[in-house]
Parts: C-alpha cells; structure tokens; sequence
C-alpha cells in the first residue's frame, strides 16, 4: 500500500490498534489529528473536587482578661488564635475566634487626624474617660493603655504616676486591657514591670518585648504576674523566630505571648507587613514552633500616610475626595488586609475603621443569606 | 508552571551559550526563564520540539487572557498562590461600569474618567483598566448602540456584560475591539461561546457559588475549541464569605495543575450598594488573588484606597527592602543649598525623592543606613540615633559638600535632634513630618534663616 493510501485511510481514523506490529526505529513521531476537536461540543455535569490542605500545625489560644472568679476584675475574657487554617477558609476548617479589636488610648493629649479627633476630643486628658467612650460608645472588644508620656523626652511622668493611669483604666472599664510603653527602650521595662505588678491577676498583655529592650525584664514581668507578652519585631521573620525563641527559653508559654511583626502603613509598605504576617501563618500551620502564636497589628500605624490624614491632595489640581472618608478607609482597609493575612488583634483607633473592618469580619466568618449574584446586571439605572 | 529546575529547562535550550538573550550562559536563561525576568521569545534559536516542550513547562498555572486590542489588558498568568513565593505578575486590572439607561452626560464623564485616569504615585504611574459596559436595559438594541457610544470615546479595553447572548452578538456587530464578553452561563455557553469563535474574544463563564457548575460552563467552552476564558463565581456583597471561598478555591485549583478551572478570576464589587463597602469588597479580592475587578464608584476617596492597595500587593516582593545608603544630589545644588537626611527603607526615599523632584528643589539628600526601615520604626528601633546619623554625616563628608552647617533631619526623627546636635556640632532642623511639606519648610524655615 502507497503511504499516500494509508494516509487518506487514517484521515477518518479516530483509533488505531496495531496488532503483532514490530517497529524498528531511532525515533518514532506520530502526529494525530487531535481526537477531542472532533467530539461535538458539549456540556457535561462534572463534579468540583475541593482543594483542601492538610496543615500538621495550629495556631495555640490565648486568652485575654481575668474575671472575679479567676483573681481579675474583667466581666469577661477574650480568645484569640485556634487557627488550623488560614483566615476565613471557611470550605476548609472553621477557625474558632474571630479578630479582636483593641482601641488605643493615650495617657496624654497627643494629635490625631481630624476623622480620628472629632470622635475623642472631649476626653483626650483624661484616659479613664477615654477608655470608657471607647467601650461604651464604640464596643471596644479591649483598651490599650500607651503610657507614652513616660517618655523621658516626652514628659518623663515618674512610673509611680504611670502605673496610677492604669489603675484608673482598669477601674473605668470591665474589658481586658493591653498596656503599652512609651518606645523608650530604657524606660519601657521599668513601666511595664510595675504596670504589671499593679495589674496582677487581670491577664492583660504588655506591649512590649523587644530586641530593642531588656526584653527579658518585660517577659519576667508578665510571668511573674500571669499577663500575656507581645513579642514584637520589625518586619524580618528571622528576628521574631529568634526573639521567640529566647522568649520560649525563659519559660514563657505558648499560650502567654502574641507576636507583633510590625504593621505598615496601606501605600507605605503594607505589602511588607502582609507577607511577613502570610509567612508566619503558613509556617505555624506548617509546623514551625517558633513561630506559632496568634499575631497582632498596631493598625493604627495607617494613620501616618498622608493619604490617610491629610485634608488634601498637597499638588495643585488634584482631588483625594472626602477626607472623613478617604481616612478611616485607609485604617480599614489595612485591617482587612492583614486579617486576611492572618492577625487576630487588631489596635485601632478611628471608629469608622473599625466598624468598616467588623462589617466584614462578621460577613467573613458567619453565614449569610445569599441573593443571586447576576442581580449585578439586572438593577437599572 | 510547575515547581522547575534550570535543568529541566536547560535539557530544551540550544545548550551553545551564544549571549544572544542577554545572558552569559544557556544555563543563566534557563534560571532567567524560571524568575520569568526573560521569556522563550529571548532566546532566537528556539524552534520545533524543543519550543514546543518549553511552551508547555513554562505556562503559568493560571491561563492568561488578554482583551481589547487598542489598549491590551492582561489578567491571570499567575503561578504562584501567595506573592512571598515568588511574585504576581499582571495585577488585578481594574474596570469601571457603566450602564445602558445611563444619560449621555454620565455615560461620557465616566468613559472619559476611565480613559484619562492617571495617578502617580511613588514613581509609578496608577491607572485603570477597562470599561464594564452594563445592558441593565436587557434591550440589544439599546446595549449595542451604548457600546458603539462608549468605543467612540475611549481607546480602552471594554467588556460586554449581558447574560442576554442577542445583546452580546448586537454589540459585537457595531464594535469589536476584542472585548472580554460576559458571560457564558449553563445555559448559554453555545451560544456565547459560538459569539467568541466568531469574532474572537475572551470570554466569561459564570455561575453562581456553584464550582462544579462553574467547571462544567468552563469545560464546555472548551470542548468547543476556547481557550481564553476568565471565570466568575458571582459576587456577593452581602455575603463576602461566599465569594472569598470561592476565590481561593478555584486559585488553589490553579495551583494544583487543573486543565479546566486555571482561570483569572473575576470580582464585581461595583455589586455592593454602599461606595465605602466596595472599597472593602474590592480590598478582599486584590488581597485574595482577583485578576479583574469591576468597580463602581469613581470619586477619588474609593478609588485611592483600592489602586493604593493594588500597587502594594503587586510589588515585587524580590525588589530589595532597602536602597544605597549615601549622599545624593537633588537638581543643581550648590553650597549654600539645603542638605536633608532620610532612611533608605525605599518607600521612604522614593517618597521623599519624588516630592523633592516635583517641587523642583536643587538640594542634597543624605540617606542614612537604616537596614531597610522607614524613620518612624528606625527611630524606635534604634537603627537610626545620633550615632549613627554622626557617623553617615561624617562618611559623607558634608563637611566638604556645603558651607554652612545646618541638617535638615525628618519630622519623625525629632527625638534625635538634641544629641545629634550635641554631637556633630552643626545646627540640626527638624523638618516636616511628612516630604510633602518640604516646599512649605524651604519656603518658612530655610529661606527666612
């Protein structure tokens, strides 16, 4: 048979069967005409596997604010962590608590952008009152007390008065609280020791231990009186996993400490505070006990860009639209972003902000009713 | 494209290491093909079997599609889940809708946003994508004669949205600059899909929170012959949970070498009624791997937050954290000219270089080594004291470089000035807390001094 035969032969052919055939060659190429363009085409029901992960790793709990029956004074206590999964992969596991968000209160008059201010310029001298608006009004699920005035180029406040402040926070509201220092590396650990000491019992967490820092002054504190420590880094994943380290080798728990990669602010290096927290979660979940702590944020950090607080556009002709909510935007949607990434505690400060990022919080982690998505198109004008 | 090794790669190449791509070896261009810093295209010898095979190893694990021709926007061709792996590439395209009950005067001041949107931006320049082209009307008719308006004023890429395959095809009749058409559906995959072989377009499979369904339009698209299809879950704006799951589900089908569901995803939070809520739905989907979204709102306070967030996210996370550490000269500067001190985190320096450079200041920018951290965080961290800024001062020289001794440090830094002051014995300015307020510090603070 001519080749030119065979091959008119094999133009209708959709199989082949060679039968007691032997082929001898270097190197055999057969080019069919693709089998599949000649079936019609058609729509057939197939099945979605889902895509899921086996994580090895979790996340441990930790847990905020003591009550009366615990030796605290809280009327209740808070979750975070429990993550087998990353955030809001809801097809996969349910992750067991949803963010926390904590409210920054200053012990003294410090200034904020305008959307921030018109919601706490009446109480800005006074933290307890402070504190109080930021529960009763706005839901603070916990207060940060920054004792930043004990800044030795701020005001040098001696510690004893300090640790007042907090007193007086722990009296105002029932929620857990977070006490922060100054980010005086000399003085921080003396503040946050006896903060500790007048807070004893009411497991709050100090923010915080760092390379920076005599952070072994500030971990003994917190375990001497049961609080929970922030480990806090700048953005370099090597550092935090060595600073745990240390941190786990002095006897501090698993279930005792947060981890605070450091956040950046939405167009200035947010990326950077949202892989890092990415890594991290991936690497807890994949097993790496350094690294397996609930994460938290100082969100409020989006403030700083000037797209966040400032009024307008600084260039001539050029509009950033609505400031009072352009601004809380900004904080909101570094939140989101870094929930998504994996940080459960969330330190904020524009009520806006937070009532955006909850909103989506909710949506993210409960089930809701369902409208048809091709609505998008049907709606007039 | 799968987990590689350069030698996987190198097995395919001409192995004859001619430096016609730019690289000194066959080996190097494979490493360059892998980061795809370089493409099969780069290499000229590359033909047959061997281009054949690279084509395939080297494909992106989730397909990339590009529409419109004038203005040609690509989505998808992503291969990594999560950027830190390696990098995203095309980011997400952003498109405005409009609809076809839209009065003329509307329809054009968005068409015409669209097309003239540019926001710099730290140097780079933020635009937006496409244009959505609604038929709300379920009118063809009246759909095609509003494309027809809409290409007229706009060189941008379009997409036809209509579940109505007559609008689609009526549209397609007076326009076709190769627009993504949206979108197949299970019960109009023929016919939309027969309107793409036709006048060969990209197009959408749609199905609402169903992933099976949603494979099912895709794989049907495909048995007739399509490839360059996008997929859309639905949006739920009342229902985020919905949506975010099925994002992540279909990217991690991506990642797992499915020949089906390997589709840039697209999101439609121009779906949400309230204009801050987009913001935040549009927020979730840049984060959570969304090639394309479909926005609503155009007032500026929206827009920002979610081209910002975008710029973000698609940063090469390989660009180095930090730049040079050193003097640099801003215009012409002479000795009297102001000298200012920054970090060499590079958000910092390109933001302060570029309100130098717009404020068209002759100036000397001194950039202290910080290990990469923007002032606020050095000064807390302790990358950045007087020491230290002491020592970059000296090794500067600016001794040498002006006449007079004043240093113009950032607002952020204030707590340094006291002991810097102390130390280097030169007048040390605390300058605004933010660049933009440099013009405002030159013109109050330095020329009245």
């Amino acid at each position: 048979m001519e080749i030119r035969e065979l091959i008119q032969l094999l133009e209708d052919t959709g199989e082949i069967e060679l039968e007691n055939v032997d082929i001898f060659a270097e190197e055999l190429e057969l080019f069919m005409s693709a089998a599949e363009a000649a079936k019609p085409a058609e729509y057939r029901e197939l099945e979605y596997e889902r895509p899921l992960e086996e994580y090895p790793g979790e996340v441990p709990v930790v847990k905020f604010g003591n009550t009366k029956g615990e030796g605290g004074t809280r009327s209740h206590s808070l979750y975070v962590g429990g993550e087998k999964t990353m955030p809001f992969y809801r097809f996969e596991h349910e992750n067991p608590y949803k963010p926390v968000i904590a409210f920054d209160v200053f012990d003294m008059k410090i200034g904020l952008a305008k959307p921030v201010k018109v919601h706490y310029k009446e109480v800005m001298e006074d933290p307890a009152e402070w504190a109080k608006l930021c529960v009763n009004k706005f839901g603070a699920d916990m207060v940060t007390i920054h004792l930043i005035s004990t800044d030795p180029l701020i005001k040098d406040t001696p510690v004893s008065e300090a640790v007042k402040t907090v007193e007086e926070v722990l009296q105002a509201v029932k929620v857990p609280i977070i006490i922060g220092g100054s980010g005086n590396p000399d003085k921080d650990p003396e503040v946050l020791e006896k903060a500790a000491e007048v807070a004893e019992g009411e497991r709050v967490m100090l923010n915080s231990a760092s390379m920076n820092l005599d952070y072994k002054r500030v971990a003994q504190a917190a375990m001497d009186h049961g609080h929970v420590v922030l480990s806090w880094t700048q953005l370099d994943i090597n550092d935090q996993k060595t600073l745990n380290r240390h941190l786990f080798d002095m006897g501090v728990q698993k279930e005792d400490m947060l981890i605070d990669p450091t956040t950046a602010a939405l167009g200035y290096g947010l990326e950077y505070s949202f892989s890092m927290m990415e890594r991290m979660r991936l690497a807890a979940l994949k097993g790496d006990k350094d690294l397996q702590c609930p994460i938290a944020s100082g969100t409020t950090n989006a403030w700083g860009a000037r797209e966040a607080w400032m009024k307008e556009a600084p260039t001539e002709g050029e509009t950033w639209g609505d400031r009072m909510k352009r601004g809380p935007l900004w904080e909101a949607v570094s939140a989101l972003t870094l929930g998504l990434a994996g940080c459960n505690l969330f330190m904020m400060m524009c009520p806006t902000s937070v009532q955006l990022f909850r909103e989506m919080v909710t949506q993210l982690s409960e089930d809701q009713e369902t409208k048809p998505a091709a609505a998008w198109l049907a709606g007039g004008v | 494209m799968k987990k590689l090794g350069p030698l996987d790669i190198y097995r395919h190449l001409p192995k004859t290491n001619c430096g016609e791509c730019g690289e000194k070896t066959c080996m190097a261009f494979a490493s360059q093909l892998i980061e795809r810093a370089l493409t099969l295209k780069d290499c000229p010898y590359l033909k047959g079997k061997n281009m054949e095979a690279l084509v395939k190893m080297t494909a992106p694990a989730v397909r990339q599609v590009i529409f419109g021709s004038q203005s040609p926007v690509k989505i998808g061709g992503e291969d990594v889940l999560y950027r830190h792996e390696l990098t995203y590439f095309n980011e997400t395209a952003i498109a405005i809708d409009v609809n076809d009950q839209m009065g003329e005067e509307e329809l054009l001041t968005r068409v015409k946003y669209v097309t003239d949107f540019n926001h710099e931006r730290i140097g780079q320049e933020l635009t937006l994508q496409a244009i959505a082209v609604k038929n709300t009307s379920q009118n063809p008719d009246i759909f095609a004669e509003c494309v027809k308006k809409v290409a007229e004023n706009t060189d941008k890429a379009l997409i036809y949205c209509s579940f109505l395959p007559e609008s689609l095809q009526a549209a397609l009749q007076v326009s076709n600059d190769t627009p993504l058409l949206y979108a197949a559906t299970k019960e109009t995959w023929e016919q939309v899909g027969n309107l793409a072989l036709e006048y060969n377009c990209p197009v959408v499979a749609f199905a609402d929170n169903n992933l099976a369904e949603l494979k099912s339009v895709v794989a049907a698209l495909q048995s007739m012959g399509l490839t360059h299809i996008a997929v859309d879950p639905g949006t739920h704006p009342e229902n985020l949970s919905a949506t975010l799951n099925d994002f992540v589900q279909i990217r991690r089908t991506s990642m797992r070498e499915d020949e089906t569901l390997n589709c840039p995803i697209i999101g439609i939070p121009g779906a949400a009624s309230d204009p801050m809520e987009e913001v935040m739905a549009a927020s979730m989907m840049i984060d959570r791997f969304a090639d394309l979204i479909i926005f609503n709102n155009i007032d500026m306070f929206g827009v920002l937050p979610v081209i910002t967030l975008r710029q973000n996210i698609y940063t090469d996370p390989r660009r180095p954290v930090a730049v040079e550490a050193g003097l640099r000269t801003f215009g012409e500067p002479t000795k009297e000219s102001p000298l200012f001190a920054t970090t060499n985190f590079a958000l910092t320096y390109y933001t302060v270089a570029s309100d130098i450079e717009s404020s068209a200041l002759n100036c000397y920018l001194l950039v202290f080594d910080t290990e990469g951290l923007g002032v606020e965080a050095s000064v807390a961290g302790g990358q950045l004291d007087a020491y230290k800024a002491k020592e970059a001062m000296d090794t500067a020289k600016v001794a040498e470089v002006v006449n007079h001794t004043k240093i113009i440090i950032p607002g952020m830094a204030a707590r340094i000035s006291g002991e810097l002051e102390h130390l280097s014995g030169w007048e040390v300015m605390v300058g605004p807390k933010d660049s933009s307020g440099i013009p405002e510090f030159i013109e109050k603070r330095w020329e009245q001094n």
